[in-house]
């Protein structure tokens, strides 16, 4: 029961939505069915990005360069897919070169002991910077982004087959990737053991868990994940690389991890919400409405979320050492 | 001594940081000496550089003071480019609107009405988190995109200039801010400011209470002082001074409001704040070379062909190598003792 009340806003949310859907898509199907499917793709890069900040903050090191590292994969990977004309390099590209910014942000605030936010305010602009001065223009994906992927018959059903059996690839691994770190962080020992590194490192070292590797690892899987988010965007969303094209989805992931509370399944939630609110808002532009104030209608998403926020979520508790280097002495 | 000394480590950092852009650009099959040669001509070499240096580095020097405030009671204020945009355009606003005012009057009120407006879009974080617990980290992010769309929106319909740019009518010739030959006054203002923000906060009873509630909120609480008069009245300080930055590039340079002219400023906030580990005089040099770059950037890619971004890297490494204390104690030969951590505050309440 008490989990029940714990949950009751998200409850409440989901049951409206899903009401207020079933009542469109009466009416509306293929609005409805456009709304949900851009829901879907829009929260993509951003549970990805989530993830990673949780798995970093979760073993207590904050990663404020998730926008970074999403920029330098997608440059990495689109520069990969371009040359090679191999979609699946291009994405593994990406993926290593958020793992190896993870790496590097792992080396900067745990073995030097840097401060964390400027180590990952240094991988923003060091990504910033390298991505814009490296890029050249006029380079393409010689196969095109990413094709969808229609699971079987179950594509065929109204509204859910277009919503969720007929979408990307990484739109597919996102959706599998949440409920697999949630029971990673919370069913595991790996799990465990992030979570006591991120609480009480020092009592986690005095029963044998070495607070160095646990965050390394940590860093570097989510940054694998920044940097699968980093693909998405490139090589999936748009088909081609521009300059910062990131353009801040890298801090409102940062945004959705704290609306989430650090959870997997939390951050999925507020991501969708999001993403919904992102699509009511295209949806809105795209059939004219308030047509002569487009940017109205682009405020709702942010509106929404500061509301949501400031409403329903309150006071946040993030892991109890974070920001704080940890030495052994 | 203690100055020579504090200098030390921001100075090998720079060089430091040089040296190794100097490598980039020379592993790019570019001059890397001829392309320092022409950014120091396009930004320190006469009095026209210097006033663009000066230029630049005047809202960089306010988003700075604005992180590096927050930051002194535990906050972080990632919402310096809504602020500042806000600020910009309220500048440009009054600045048009109001006619037939005498300079001495109209450039203040501009200034100060542009400053309001940042002052409460930097409000509203604070009291979101002081009354609903809300991160101020979310509602920042969240409040820079409204902005973004705001101003453009207000720009595209009320206060437009007829025609097919969407922009606000030049600013009257008595809110313009005078320039001083080559020279920006628009940079005194921020000098002031940075000497308000040190004395405020080192020499005033608020200022203490600011520090207290930064490094132990609990303990402040214990103490008497009002944690969520602090945190709101904070922020509202920390959205003024993003938003008067963004007001005196309205009134001393662009002379209007453009949508997307001031892109990426507010964020550059945080550069500054963490290069001059947050001390509100440090700003000033940290704020200055990271402008003296950006008003040398074009010479250098009209003459040496290289491409500004390279200025971005630098800025980079330069944290980079300020940041790590494994430098810091190679080169000073002891352990930091007095090391402050700015991450430390995360997640404060």
């Amino acid at each position: 029961m008490s989990t029940v009340y714990r949950y009751r806003w998200w409850i409440v949310t989901t049951l409206a939505l899903t009401a207020f859907t079933l009542f469109t898509a009466e009416y509306q199907e293929a609005q409805t069915t456009a709304v949900l499917a851009a829901t879907l793709r829009q929260s993509t890069p951003l549970v990805l990005g989530a993830l990673c900040g949780i798995l970093g903050e979760r073993s207590g090191v904050i990663n404020i360069g998730i926008e970074g590292q999403m920029l330098m994969s997608a440059f990495a990977g689109f520069i990969v897919a371009s040359s090679s004309g191999d979609l699946l390099l291009g994405v593994a590209a990406g993926i290593a070169t958020g793992m190896l910014m993870g790496a590097f942000l792992a080396f900067l605030s745990v073995s030097l002991q840097s401060d964390q936010i400027i180590a990952g305010t240094v991988l923003n602009i060091a990504a910033m910077g390298l991505t814009s001065f490296f890029f050249q223009q006029g380079r393409s994906l010689p196969s095109g982004k990413t094709s969808p992927i229609r699971l079987g018959s179950l594509a065929d059903l109204p509204v859910a087959g277009r919503v969720f059996f007929s979408n990307r690839p990484i739109t597919y691994i996102t959706l599998l990737l949440v409920p697999i770190l949630w029971y990673a962080l919370f069913r595991t020992t790996w799990g465990l053991r992030t979570r006591a590194v991120g609480e009480h490192p020092s009592a986690a070292e005095t029963v044998g868990v070495s607070v160095t590797r646990i965050r390394y690892v940590n860093l570097i899987l989510g940054g694998g994940l920044a940097g699968l988010a980093g693909a998405y965007l490139s090589l999936e969303a748009v088909g081609s690389f521009e300059r910062l094209m990131t353009n801040g989805k890298g801090f409102v992931a940062l945004a959705v991890m704290i609306f989430g509370r650090w959870n997997p399944i939390g951050a999925w939630g507020a991501a969708l919400l999001f993403g919904y609110a992102n699509a009511v808002q295209t949806q809105f532009q795209f059939r004219g409405w308030l047509a002569d104030d487009p940017q109205f209608i682009g405020m709702i998403p942010f509106v929404v979320t500061i509301v949501v926020v400031a409403g329903f979520v309150g006071r946040t508790r993030p892991p109890a050492s974070i920001g704080q280097p940890y030495s052994r002495e | 001594m203690r100055i020579l000394r504090a200098a030390l480590l921001p100075v090998l950092a720079v060089i430091m940081a040089i040296a190794t852009g100097a490598i980039i650009i020379e592993l790019s099959g570019l001059n890397a000496l001829e392309a320092y040669r022409a950014l120091f001509d396009g930004s320190l070499a006469d009095r026209k550089g210097i006033g663009r240096t000066m230029e630049k580095a005047t809202p960089l020097v306010m988003g700075g003071l604005a992180v590096s405030f927050a930051f002194k009671a535990g906050l972080f204020n990632i919402g310096g480019q809504g602020q500042l945009i806000v600020g910009a355009l309220l500048a440009g606003a009054v600045g048009y609107g109001i006619t037939g005012l005498p300079w001495i009057v109209h450039i203040p009120l501009a200034l100060i009405v542009g400053g309001l407006a940042g002052a409460i879009w930097g409000m509203i974080p604070g009291l979101l988190k002081a009354t609903r617990g809300a991160h101020e980290v979310i509602t920042t992010i969240m409040l820079n995109f409204v902005a973004l769309n705001l101003t453009d929106w207000l720009t595209s319909n009320i206060w437009r200039q007829p025609g097919p740019i969407a922009q606000t009518p030049h600013i009257e010739k008595s809110a313009e801010i005078p320039r001083w030959g080559e020279l920006p006054t628009g940079f005194a203002i921020a000098i002031a400011a940075s000497i308000g923000c040190w004395y405020l906060l080192q020499r005033t009873t608020f200022g203490f209470e600011i520090r207290s509630v930064g490094l132990n909120p609990d303990a402040a609480r214990y103490a008497g002082i009002s944690v969520s008069r602090i945190v709101v009245l904070t922020m509202t300080i920390s959205g003024f001074l993003a938003a008067l930055g963004g007001a005196i590039e309205t009134q001393g340079v662009v002379g209007r409001y453009e949508p997307g002219f001031n892109a990426g400023l507010g964020f550059n906030g945080i550069t500054i704040a963490l290069l001059a580990r947050t001390n509100p005089l440090g700003v000033i040099p940290a704020a200055l070379l990271v402008g003296a770059m950006e008003a040398g950037g074009s010479m250098m890619q009209f003459k040496a062909d290289v491409q500004p971004e390279i200025t971005e890297i630098i800025e980079a490494l330069m944290l980079l190598f300020v940041a790590t204390p494994i430098v810091v104690r190679w080169i000073l030969r002891r352990r930091e003792t007095t090391e402050i951590s700015v991450g430390a505050h995360w997640g404060n309440a």
